[in-house]
């Protein structure tokens, strides 16, 4: 005989029961900060809307990878500001990677003074709020730069004050492109000359010289490329002091600096634990499986330990590099104009808070989705390493 | 494991019924504590009920406000906020001073988190008009200046092509500069930070050529710099700046209270009454001083206060001019001219309409 269950105890609607109730909750909540909203915004008679975007901001960013002006439009520069976040972050990540995996190595290494340099630095740098860092890096230590007239001149025309660091750069000359597109395709076939000409080796047994194949075809795309140009691929500018400023060269300005500094440090602090975990999480016996097969401590590191550790590390490098994606949300306070300080002054000239706090949220949030994406991509790649 | 669900369920449930009853709470909850606007409770019934006013100031611009090693508030900002606490009060001291940054100060006004915005704030038409806002009176004629190392070789705005020029955010002064030197057709770089502490170290390092706020605020702080001798104001002046209290749009009443409030040290000053005289004022035959003292007429309880509200203003603080002097003037170590804020009858601009 079936025996009647109450709904309320049946597995199959309980679960649905659940979902239900959460959705009720999410949505009485949502609704509930809505209207609180619409009350507030009635009172001070403020509209919502998003036009305000094509007006013209007339404040001024001079640290841009695309190109504005004060006349263009809060849009475009919120998306200057939107570009300048991505390239710190950008280049943090990869940074406090390098920075991260050295020193969590380090932390594991058997030289007593490198392993203890490596700990002082994580353990001071952990446990110090990042704010107080950036201040630390801009005010004690850019600041304290002799000043651009007298400017610390490195070899190599490297010039460095509290303006920030100029360095020689290449400027482009009419045959750039097609020298870059000749390099590209050398590249290529240079690599796949390489492959091919390993593979005959290992057949044949016969040297084949995979090496210098790959460099002669790219040498000879080179040669095409000024064959066709007639022209130098770039010239090299030099930074000479003018008046107030660098003129010439690459400027990298002391808050760019600053905060790419000041991220790199601390994240690669957090990293390195997350590296020395993940090493220390690969089984002792395969350490010594690596040493018995006679391999030596580096190579033993890269081709065992490492990729295993991989596997445990990458989940928690995710949440590194999301963090260090927000936090240069504190670029403000060392003056580099990232996307919440844009945000920030173009709220203060329109008054649009709920609109750029929304478009705030969004923006950091795609940049976090984006990260996560992409390595959680990588680390499906890394877990098929497995056998 | 069904128990477990049946468990959650309930839990749920319970979680939702609270959650939907501090909604209810909540949304009667803002009538009760927020400041102003709701039509039921005026800002001044509000404020009399916690019995103290709540005034947004800088904190950190000495003579216009600031915050004191011993916790107190001073400057010229400030004390206008004790003439409110008396006018409202008869007690100076029923105020409480919430520090504000330049980025914060409009929201904590639009949201009613301060009764009254005192703080170094231009009066513009966007401000007035799209955020919600109403501006009392103009405390303090100002206008934008920019500070630069005497021996910069800097000697007007045209030098400042390539300069690294610090800005705070949040400020009237970001996009006036901006305007200016775009009209100059000047090349420059604007480091904007969120402090103003920050400016100030990045300008006295060096890394920073030269910095820019109301040439009142650079009088402020150049008190404060290692060297003040070592650094000058340039001639230009980029900006009108007026300064004056800010209130939020929606009630009228409190409005008006702010502004004759400052209206009130004003024509004290015209009709040459002070902190100290006052008294002798009081059986005064003239009705224009009767009147202002509240001793005849119902000028005071027209607003919602006391008929002698003007009375209490000027025992706790004293008039307009004795308020500039105390912070500003000649014995300070900022000595600002009177200049534009000086009384219109001395070719200022100084000019409270008649009480009567
Ligand atoms: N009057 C201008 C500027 C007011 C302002 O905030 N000035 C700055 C520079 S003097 C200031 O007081 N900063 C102090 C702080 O934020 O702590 C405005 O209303 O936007």
């Amino acid at each position: 005989m079936r025996t009647v269950v109450p709904f309320w105890r049946d597995n199959r609607i309980v679960p649905i029961l659940v979902q239900l109730f959460f959705l009720v909750l999410v949505i009485l909540l949502g609704g509930f900060f809505y209207n609180n909203l619409q009350v507030g915004l009635d009172k001070t008679g403020m509209k919502l809307g998003f036009s305000f975007l094509n007006q013209s901001a007339g404040f001024s960013i001079k640290e841009t990878s695309i190109q504005y002006s004060p006349a263009d439009s809060y849009g475009r520069a919120l998306l200057v500001g939107f570009t300048n976040t991505i390239k710190v972050a950008f280049w943090g990540i990869i940074l406090a990677t390098i920075l991260g995996v050295f020193v969590g190595i380090g932390r594991l290494s058997s030289n007593w003074l490198v392993r203890n340099v490596a700990a002082v630095y994580v353990e001071i740098i952990r446990n110090t709020p990042l704010l107080v860092q950036l201040y630390i890096w801009y005010f004690a230590l850019f600041m304290q730069l002799p000043k651009i007239q007298d400017s610390i001149i490195l070899p190599g025309s490297i010039h460095l004050s509290n303006r920030g660091l100029a360095l020689p750069w290449l400027v482009s000359t009419s045959g750039t492109r097609i020298w870059l597109a000749f390099f590209l395709v050398g590249i290529v076939a240079g690599f796949l000359i390489y492959k091919k000409q390993t593979e005959k080796q290992l057949i044949t047994g016969i040297d084949r010289y995979p090496a210098l194949w790959a460099m002669g075809a790219l040498l000879l795309s080179l040669l095409f490329a000024w064959l066709i140009t007639m022209d130098k691929p770039f010239l090299l500018t030099v930074p000479t002091v003018d008046g107030l400023r660098y003129s010439g060269g690459y400027r990298l300005s002391p808050e760019f600096a600053t905060i790419l500094l000041g991220l790199v440090v601390y994240t690669g602090a957090f990293i390195a634990e997350i590296v020395r975990a993940g090493i220390q999480a690969v089984s002792k016996g395969q350490t010594e499986a690596a040493k018995a097969l006679g391999l030596g401590h580096s190579l033993s590191l890269r081709l065992v330990i490492l990729p295993q550790a991989l596997r445990v590390i990458i989940p928690s490098m995710t949440s590194q590099y999301l963090n260090l994606a927000k936090n240069s949300s504190l670029a403000i306070a060392v003056g580099y104009p990232d996307f919440f300080s844009v945000s920030g002054t173009t709220l203060n000239q329109t008054g649009r808070a709920v609109e750029i706090i929304t478009l705030v949220m969004v923006a950091y949030l795609s940049i976090s989705l984006l990260t996560s994406l992409l390595m959680n991509i990588f680390n499906k790649r890394m877990r098929l390493v497995e056998r | 494991m069904r128990k477990k669900a049946y468990l959650l369920v309930i839990l749920l449930l319970l979680v939702t019924m609270t959650l939907a009853a501090c909604g209810q709470d909540s949304t009667q909850e803002p009538t009760q504590t927020t400041t102003g606007n709701q039509s039921s409770r005026s800002t001044l019934e509000v404020v009399k009920n916690r019995g103290y006013v709540i005034v947004g100031v800088n904190s950190k611009l000495p003579g216009f406000g600031y915050l004191e090693p011993d916790g107190s508030y001073s400057g010229f900002d400030v004390e206008f906020g004790r003439a409110l606490a008396a006018a409202i009060f008869n007690d100076p001291n029923a105020v409480e001073f919430r520090p504000l940054s330049a980025k914060d100060r409009l929201t904590a006004v639009q949201t009613g988190e301060v009764d009254v915005l005192m703080r170094n704030t231009t009066w513009t038409i966007s401000r007035d008009t799209s955020l919600g806002l109403n501006f009392a009176p103009t405390t303090f004629y100002d206008g934008q200046g920019m500070m630069v190392r005497k021996d910069s070789g800097i000697n007007s705005l045209e030098d400042l092509d390539g300069a690294r020029i610090g800005v705070q955010t949040g400020t009237t002064t970001e996009l006036n500069l901006t305007d200016h030197m775009r009209k100059l057709n000047v090349d420059f770089e604007p480091i904007v930070f969120e402090d103003l502490d920050s400016v100030v170290a990045a300008y006295e390092a060096g890394s920073i050529d030269a910095w820019t706020t109301d040439i009142s605020g650079l009088a402020s702080r150049q008190a404060t710099l290692a060297d003040p001798n070592a650094h000058k104001v340039l001639p230009e002046v980029m900006s009108k700046e007026p300064l004056g209290p800010v209130v939020r749009e929606g009630d009228d009443q409190w409005y008006d209270i702010v502004k004759w409030t400052i209206f009130a040290t004003i024509e004290a000053e015209e009709l040459g009454i002070t902190q100290g005289n006052i008294d002798s004022f009081m059986n005064s035959d003239d009705p224009v001083f009767r009147r202002f003292l509240g001793v005849e007429g119902d000028l005071g309880t027209n607003l919602g206060l006391s008929n002698d509200f003007t009375v209490n203003i000027i025992k706790s603080v004293g008039n307009y001019g004795e308020i500039f002097d105390r912070y500003l003037g000649p014995d300070t170590v900022f000595n600002l001219e009177r200049g534009l804020n000086d009384l219109w009858t001395n070719g200022g601009l100084m000019y409270a309409p008649p009480f009567r």
